[in-house]
């Protein structure tokens, strides 16, 4: 009972050393969940824009991974096609930022809300 | 070159990146984020070196790290922030939203242990001694209308980007 429990111990640390790519995605998920809890959490536009970054480079991790996991190039293709998104994104939305901190004088993205019902 | 002492690096990488990852989410002073941000980043980038995507890497060090990073600290420069940090700053539904990232870290647990059956064993061999062009081959033949589309897009950003920022709108 010991022994088996133990050999199960053993098969445990050993899948645990043995990095997969399930490894690499369990890490991608945990950086999206801190990313969708900086979005949904956070009052600070600059931080908010920050946690999207964090989303996409948890996409990008996967991305890589099966690119690894597949032997091919193709998702570090996409890889780099998400990071130029991720460029554009944060150009028009610190844009906005400044836009909307030159008309409210504040940051904080619950008074945006000139669209509220 | 193979990677040497992969579970060691990979769980040291990881501690940083999560930890720089929490940084991001709960400092008060969106500069101290910004560089805990940098710092996820760069380790981002090492594990990328691990998974044999060196090219990716390298595009993650200077586009983000080098490019977006930089904007992020300039436009915290433009704004003030002494307001901000004397505010709240966490918003009423911080309860609503943690309950959310919970289903959703519930989700990718199912789906994690239900359907690693589809994934091959191990790993596929990988071209790594020329990774910078078998990139270039795909981007450029097969994903060409894709890739002319994404310099489309950053065209549209820069003009974005300029007309928001412009005194007037």
């Amino acid at each position: 009972m010991l022994a088996a429990r133990n050999s199960g111990l053993v098969a445990d640390m050993e899948s645990m050393l043995h990095i997969t790519t399930l490894h690499y995605l369990v890490l991608g998920a945990a950086l999206f969940l801190l990313g969708v809890i900086g979005v949904l959490t956070r009052r600070n536009v600059v931080i908010v824009l920050m946690s999207i970054e964090l989303i996409l480079n948890a996409v990008n991790l996967n991305l890589v991974a099966f690119s690894r996991l597949w032997g091919g190039v193709h998702g570090q293709v996409f890889a780099i096609f998400v990071i130029t998104d991720a460029a554009a994104e944060a150009a028009v939305g610190l844009g906005i930022l400044i836009a909307f901190f030159r008309n409210k004088e504040t940051v904080n993205i619950d008074e945006v809300n000139l669209l509220k019902w | 070159m193979a990677p040497v002492a992969t579970p060691f690096f990979f769980y040291l990488l990881s501690a940083i990146m999560l930890i720089g990852g929490i940084a991001v989410i709960t400092r008060k002073n969106p500069v101290h984020s910004a560089l805990a941000l940098i710092v996820t980043l760069l380790a981002q980038a090492s594990i990328y070196l691990m998974l044999y995507a060196p090219f990716v890497a390298g595009v993650q060090i200077i586009l983000y790290a080098g490019g977006i990073m930089v904007l992020f600290l300039f436009v915290i420069m433009l704004v003030s922030i002494d307001r901000s940090m004397k505010e709240r700053q966490f918003n009423s539904q911080w309860v609503v939203g943690m309950i959310a990232a919970t289903a959703l870290g519930g989700l990718f647990i199912a789906v994690y242990t239900k359907g690693t059956s589809i994934f091959p064993d191990h790993a596929l061999a990988v071209v790594e001694d020329n990774n910078t062009q078998e990139v270039a081959k795909v981007l450029y033949g097969q994903y060409m209308f894709a890739f002319e589309i994404a310099s489309l897009l950053l065209l549209v950003a820069i003009i974005g980007a300029v007309v928001m920022a412009k005194k007037k709108i």
